[in-house]
């Protein structure tokens, strides 16, 4: 330990003003930070001292997404293997495939990404902010597994210049920046992004599938249900509300699972980094949506309608979108009172958009990315009519 | 208007004082009709036409037109031309008439015709007032042009022009990027095209921040 740090001490002159390698600083200060604990601290008048900084913060994000991702192994191989016919297929195996398709859409991410970063932050000469090491995590497992890893570079770059760094890098930007990357390249190259052939990693022209493949994901069945009961026509596809909870299902790949975002969203919660405020409001505005249009069921022939509420919380990105991206602390509401209305907002906004638009089965990245963007606004309101009570208690 | 010699009135709608780069006026046809060049150059020279039979008549009519009905008189000498636009490319192109659709009778609503009405060609005498048209007009063709043929270019892969497709790289394998043709497409392109001019022809001495930051606005870190 001590080796390396003299190393650091012995090169530092380098990066420092006026030395050679002076335009790398960027990268020097990011490596010696994820070494070392830093030395600096806050320059001006404001000082705030909590163990708590941007790394640990990340850190336990990413914590938090291990599960997901475990899951993402899992559930990737398993769905191929399902597919081409395998009746047992084993853990391992199945873990195995989903590694494979899982590492390189990563590894494509935080090289597509990272140039990006480390570009901005050598010409704007501010430090390589850790935030990356999340939205790299993150924007994998929000992409179906079939995707080609050039499309992947296209859409995290997209989403790191366009999402953060324009608008003046981490902590300044409006958008989620995996969510950013991911609604270019759903609107950029809908084939890949969208439909029935995308969410299970076969190949129909190689792979011999078993009788009767769909690959379709519970809410492209749900949407496609005319006047009968949904929920019989879930489970005659297979997907009884067992598999929807633990995640056995064509999606996404690391967004199937209730309940390894379950668990990922008890750590969050735990150890204080999401906002329970903006998890129970989603959970809040999709029930009351939901629960409202299944009265409104009978006299439509929209079968979407009559999903019960609890349904909508284990299909789609529903629970990891809720849990992983509406708490993103930069482009989500920072007020209490804030958090409660942006939260609740999305939910209302995923049913909405999943039951009555019949372009998009799935409303979760378009909810979120449209109340982020309202999302100053709301605290802005929420400030103002603080502002206005605490004057009126003053005046009384 | 005199310190502007007939040579600056001419260039300056050219680059440094570009309606839709430098003004950001006429941005809403130069938005909604360049999902392609050949659209986008037939809009912009639709829109040139007009600005420069309005230029012609508004400034020979300038001096018994009355101050307080001016405005009025210049909606009706533009949706004129309008008019006449509208039926020569309905009668002559009508492949150009079918795609840029109701955007040829909302060129009556473009800022840039009424804009150069009111705040040049009223006050200007009639050589000054066509070579304004022609500089404006240019400009705004160049601009929606080129956002057009980058447009084009990215979502779909070709570049079009006078109703030609010049080259289509989708048969070499080019995926389009679908979202440029989209609306959000034009946003993005026209912001990088306006970043773009801003960074040419920002003031000299912005290059070093620390030394002049007053011109600029410094970075926040």
């Amino acid at each position: 330990m001590r080796l390396i740090a003299d190393l650091f001490d012995k090169v530092r002159p380098n990066f420092e003003k006026g030395g050679s390698l002076e335009f790398a600083e960027p990268l020097f200060e990011a490596t010696e930070s994820f070494l070392f604990t830093t030395d600096k601290v806050t320059e001006g008048k404001t000082h705030i001292r909590d163990y708590l900084e941007t790394k640990r913060l990340m850190s336990m994000v990413v914590l938090a997404v291990v599960p997901c991702t475990l899951m993402a192994f899992y559930n990737t191989g398993l769905q191929r293997l399902l597919a081409t016919g395998v009746a047992n297929p084993s853990i391992l195996k199945a873990m195995g495939i989903g590694a494979m398709v899982f590492f390189p859409l990563y590894i494509i991410t935080l090289i597509a990404g990272g140039f990006w970063e480390v570009l901005f932050a050598i010409v704007r000469k501010h430090e390589i902010n850790e935030g990356f090491l999340v939205t790299s995590l993150l924007f994998p497992l929000i992409l179906p597994p079939t995707l080609p890893l050039w499309q992947a570079a296209i859409g995290i770059s997209f989403g790191v210049v366009i999402g953060k760094e324009v608008f003046g890098g981490t902590g300044m930007n409006i958008l989620n920046p995996a969510l950013t990357a991911r609604v270019f390249l759903f609107f950029t190259y809908p084939s890949n992004m969208s439909g029935d052939k995308v969410w299970i990693l076969v190949d129909s022209a190689k792979d011999k599938l078993i009788d009767g493949f769909s690959g379709a994901t519970p809410l492209a069945v749900a949407a496609a249900e005319t006047g009968g009961n949904v929920v019989a026509a879930l489970n005659k596809a297979g997907f009884t509300y067992s598999k929807l909870f633990f995640g056995l299902i064509p999606g996404s790949i690391g967004e199937t699972s209730a309940l390894a975002c379950l668990i990922g969203a008890v750590i969050l919660i735990w150890v204080g980094i999401a906002s329970w405020r903006t998890m129970v409001g989603c959970i809040l505005g999709a029930t009351v949506v939901s629960t409202a249009f299944n009265f409104l069921a009978p006299a439509s022939t929209n079968a979407m309608l009559s999903l019960p509420f609890y349904y909508h919380f284990v299909m789609g990105g529903f629970a990891f979108g809720t849990v992983f991206m509406a708490t993103d602390p930069v482009s989500s509401a920072t007020t209490s009172t804030g958090k409660w209305i942006y939260g609740i907002l999305i939910g209302v906004l995923v049913v909405i958009i999943r039951c009555v638009n019949p372009a998009y089965p799935e409303g979760m990245m378009l909810a979120i990315l449209l109340m982020n963007a309202f999302a100053p606004l709301i605290d802005h309101f929420v400030a103002e009519a603080n502002i206005k009570g605490r004057k009126k208690r003053a005046t009384e | 208007m005199s310190k502007h010699s007939n040579w600056n009135v001419l260039t300056q709608g050219l680059f440094k004082e570009n309606p839709v780069l430098i003004l950001m006026i006429g941005l809403c046809p130069a938005l909604a009709t360049s999902s392609n060049a050949n659209d986008a150059f037939g809009m912009g020279v639709a829109t040139m036409a007009v600005l420069l039979a309005s230029n012609i008549l508004i400034s020979v009519t300038r001096k018994f037109v009355p101050e307080e009905i001016r405005i009025p008189i210049f909606i009706i000498v533009i949706s004129t031309f309008v008019t006449i636009v509208d039926y020569i490319i309905h009668a002559y192109a009508i492949e150009l008439y079918a795609s840029l659709g109701i955007f040829i009778p909302l060129i009556v609503v473009n800022c840039i015709i009424l804009g150069r009405a009111e705040a040049f060609a009223s006050k200007n005498a009639l050589i000054p007032s066509i070579l304004d048209a022609l500089g404006m007009g240019t400009g705004f063709i160049l601009a929606i042009t080129i956002l057009g043929a980058i447009r084009e270019l990215l979502g779909n892969g070709s570049i079009s022009f006078l109703g030609r497709e010049l080259f289509n790289m989708q048969a070499a394998g080019f995926k389009p990027a679908l979202l440029f043709i989209m609306p959000p497409g034009a946003f993005i392109v026209l912001g990088f095209m306006i970043a773009g001019v801003k960074r040419l022809t920002r003031e000299k001495g912005c290059e070093d921040l620390e030394k002049k930051a007053s011109c600029c606005v410094p970075p926040s870190v």
